[in-house]
């Protein structure tokens, strides 16, 4: 068994969850949701948690031809055997995985088919702040983080399974009734042609609005505090410490960022805690420091030269930033941490111009980027990644040709330092997600993306930079999946039905089965994919509430198409998007100041975003018109 | 290792039970961390990209268990190894031990090269005539079988593989193989014979063989250090 595996206690006292990632092992062993809530309800002395994940195809074929049921990795328990099969839901392409694992487990995939004494379906993560596509596969859903809530679901299974598993109504009007839990046989939805009317609940004791629930301090729930050291190699592989939840940068495309407010960080000495007892313990030789930005963290500074100093003695640790910021304080925190193997690094400008920066609200000013760049190549890095998305809001070929540009002038900076320079434009096709701005947006098509693509790649040839990029046709399924409604629940079974698990996998990834599957349902897949919402529709998710307000989305969305940016609300006048006011909570930020080289615009002449450094006018690379 | 400064040790290791269905890069993976909990003054190479010294002898194919796999390392520190050895098995997932030290001579020669034969233990299904066919395989002058090599389909002879082969009753077997020019599993050893299927495979032993003399590895190319094959756990 993996370091850090729990030897969980069943009994008639303790609610058994199976935790499940419906991927494989690799894919989700290294799921951090899961490992927390492992250790919270193995610390429980009235629940125990197992682990399972999804076995992949030809070992589910050989379990179904000799009869074995689903079983957990710790004690190779079957997992009908459980109370709770407790799924993480972090993309949609897993859907279909979450009815196979059901259905393996020997678990009617439909709600309405599971008799009194079947384990309940739940699931948790970020997907589920729509969870309308689930809502007749999954009994119930928890919205928002799981720390605290995940001991009063403990407390209304414990008492389902005192009585025998003997209803299941009143098990559900229970979860219906805790707060942040969403249980969607409690709900009606009622249509006015496509579209829906409204969604009510059934009970009066039951919510109309089922709020996230927000863990306040970050500073109370130090977990994992064993994280899990896998015997084989997985994704990942490194230990993980938590610096902050939350972001306020106001990235209009970003789900995590919008539905995770407000930030909360860990405190810089608990930081230090972790790491050190972490490594010590795992024997890692890597840490990444996570959260949705990390240079962002106040203590960054004190956290790294603390970690530099720690290394003394112990071999040469490497520290990892997912998610680096775009400016030259990044750069340097990256040298910082990385004394040695330096090869990549990896920014994120995500579109090609100023004018659409601004629209999607990711304010990286020309300068900012070419200035990392060169700090970055300067010492000795030589390959530079930039991640971009492709269709977005208001894109236009100039945003596009833009990506070309930037591209062409990253390389034109390498090579003054190294021949060996290199980039590689790494482009994904963007989906709109529920609760943000860029929800009522109508996703562009699979031939309108693999256009774009088709004219970047045009322009970046004989720019010595490489272009990668996502596959338009799981782009538009994930698309399909993301604003669902009830209806699409059908099309996802008919795809599973079809034999198509493991939709994450490229190999295993066929759109028209998506395709077939909706029409056979009697729906018009870009109904729900390409078209834009309007502003009185009701979506499929205006039961769930993530803390922001409709209008401050809606106003937004009008401001991105008005292409205009607002900087980030820790360290400016608040908004007004709901989260802090309506939940009473506070940003937890240790410095009043943002940190250096800024954030999100404060302490920028935005004015000028888009001016090019004097060094690259007039030399436009080849294929970008002027 | 060979041509370092630092102390060369070669340390032997078991890999029994569920482990087994580890391969041979995890093996070494759990093995690096085990290195760092305890903190192992490894040497590191110099350069651009540092690595720990370490190197692994023979592979042992992923489902066979092991009393006998041996690695190299070069410390940065000359410290008491054997003092290390329990630390290390328990930082090590269950089934797999730490069981003996010694300091290596300076160049002594890498594991994969001065490896000459193993010894395995096999369990077999239950077999009424194994005597017989086992007697008939050693007595053959080829025992063609087929393995795949860079992707084609070969037809090798493993009868020179073979040094000893003993039938230990009908359901174990026991067997000496050579690993140069060309190795085999046992396994294949038991298909050429034909109509023997192993269940598990045991490595026993290997064995370095000098001027016809044959050593364990631990006494070969090594200075006396403290107890050799001290028992860790």
């Amino acid at each position: 068994m993996e370091k850090g595996s729990l030897a969980p206690e069943h009994g008639p006292g303790r609610a058994a969850f199976l935790l499940l990632y419906p991927d494989t092992y690799e894919i989700g062993l290294p799921n951090q949701g899961l490992q927390i809530l492992y250790e919270l309800l193995n610390e429980r002395p009235d629940a125990c948690a197992e682990r399972a994940y999804a076995p992949w195809v030809d070992m589910e074929s050989a379990m179904r031809a000799a009869g074995v049921p689903l079983f957990s990795v710790d004690t190779h328990r079957a997992a009908a055997d459980f109370d709770v099969l407790a799924f993480n839901l972090s993309a949609e392409l897993v859907y279909t995985n979450l009815l196979n694992l059901v259905d393996l487990s020997g678990v009617p995939v439909r709600n309405d088919d599971r008799a009194p004494f079947d384990p309940l379906v739940i699931a948790g993560g970020h997907c589920t702040y729509n969870p309308e596509p689930l809502a007749e596969y999954v009994d119930a859903f928890v919205i928002g983080d799981g720390e605290e809530v995940i001991g009063e679901i403990a407390e209304v299974v414990g008492a389902w399974k005192r009585g025998g598993r003997a209803t299941r109504e009143g098990v559900l009007r229970d979860l219906a009734t805790t707060a942040g839990v969403y249980v969607p046989s409690m709900y009606d939805v009622t249509y006015d042609g496509p579209q829906i009317r409204e969604i009510t609940p059934r009970y009066p004791d039951v919510p109309a609005i089922v709020d996230k629930r927000t863990v306040a301090d970050l500073a109370e729930w130090p977990y994992p505090k064993n994280q899990l050291v896998p015997l084989v190699e997985v994704v990942h592989d490194r230990l993980n410490v938590e610096i902050f939840r939350g972001c306020t940068r106001g990235c209009r495309f970003c789900q995590a960022g919008m539905i995770t407010r407000p930030v909360r960080e860990r405190p810089e000495e608990q930081v230090r805690t972790m790491v050190r007892e972490g490594l010590r313990r795992t024997g890692y030789d890597e840490v990444a420091l996570t959260s949705l930005s990390s240079a962002d963290f106040s203590g960054i500074d004190g956290v790294v030269a603390g970690l530099v100093n720690d290394q003394e003695g112990t071999g040469a640790v490497s520290v990892s930033l997912p998610s680096l910021r775009v400016d030259a304080f990044s750069v340097g925190i990256a040298s910082e941490i990385q004394k040695v193997r330096r090869t990549g690094l990896t920014f994120a400008p995500e579109a090609g111009t100023w004018r659409l920066r601004q629209v999607i609200n990711k304010l990286i000013v020309e300068d900012d980027l070419y200035t990392a760049v060169d700090a970055a190549f300067s010492q000795g890095w030589r390959r530079m990644k930039l991640y971009f998305l492709t269709g977005l809001p208001t894109e236009m070929d100039d945003d596009t040709l833009g990506i070309a540009n930037l591209a062409a002038n990253v390389v034109r900076i390498g090579r003054r330092y190294t021949k060996g320079a290199s980039c590689t434009v790494s482009v994904g096709g963007f989906v709109p997600k529920p609760h943000t701005p860029f929800q009522w947006f109508g996703q562009n098509g699979v031939d309108e993306l693999e256009r774009k693509i088709t004219l970047l790649r045009g322009a970046i040839k004989g720019t010595g930079a490489h272009v990668k990029w996502h596959d338009p046709a799981a782009t538009y399924a994930e698309g399909l999946v993301s604003r669902g409604d009830r209806r699409i629940g059908r099309v996802i079974e008919r795809v599973w039905r079809a034999g198509g698990t493991f939709q994450e996998w490229s190999e295993r990834f066929a759109l028209d089965r998506w395709l077939d599957a909706t029409r056979a349902e009697g729906l018009d897949p870009d109904w729900y994919v390409t078209r834009h919402r309007t502003q009185d529709e009701v979506l499929p998710w205006a039961h769930i509430a993530a803390g922001l307000h409709a209008d401050f989305l809606w106003g937004d969305w009008q401001a991105a198409l008005a292409e205009h940016g607002l900087p980030d609300c820790r360290w400016t006048p608040c908004y007004d998007c709901g989260v802090c006011t309506d939940y009473a909570l506070e940003h937890v930020v240790a410095s009043p100041m943002a940190p250096a080289g800024g954030s999100q615009g404060t302490g920028q002449d935005l004015t000028r975003g888009g001016e090019t450094p004097v060094a690259f006018l007039g030399r436009k690379p080849a294929g970008v018109a002027s | 290792v060979r041509g370092t400064t630092g102390t060369p040790i070669r340390l032997k290791y078991e890999k029994l039970g569920k482990v087994r269905w580890i391969g041979h890069r995890d093996v070494a993976r759990a093995m690096e961390r085990a290195f760092r909990v305890v903190r192992v003054p490894l040497a590191f190479t110099q350069g651009f990209s540092p690595h720990p010294k370490v190197s692994f002898g023979l592979a042992l194919s992923t489902g066979h268990e092991s009393l006998a796999e041996y690695l190299d390392l070069v410390l940065a520190e000359d410290v008491d190894v054997d003092a290390l050895l329990e630390p290390i098995s328990d930082a090590l997932p269950e089934g797999m031990a730490v069981v003996g030290a010694a300091r290596l001579v300076d160049r002594a020669p890498a594991l994969q090269e001065a490896v000459r034969a193993v010894e395995w233990r096999v369990q077999i299904e239950p077999n009424a005539g194994v005597r017989e066919r086992i007697a008939a395989g050693l007595d053959a002058t080829a025992l063609p079988t087929m393995r795949r090599r860079k992707g084609r389909d070969v037809e090798e002879d493993v009868r020179p593989v073979i040094r000893s082969l003993t039938v230990l009753d009908e359901a174990t077997v026991e067997m000496e193989l050579h690993t140069q020019p060309r190795s085999a599993k046992p396994g294949e050893v038991l298909a050429a014979i034909g109509e023997i299927t192993e269940v598990r495979a045991l490595r026993t032993h290997q064995w370095i063989e000098r001027d016809g003399m044959r050593h364990e590895p631990l006494t070969a190319d090594t200075r006396p250090c403290a107890a050799q094959e001290a028992r860790a756990s």
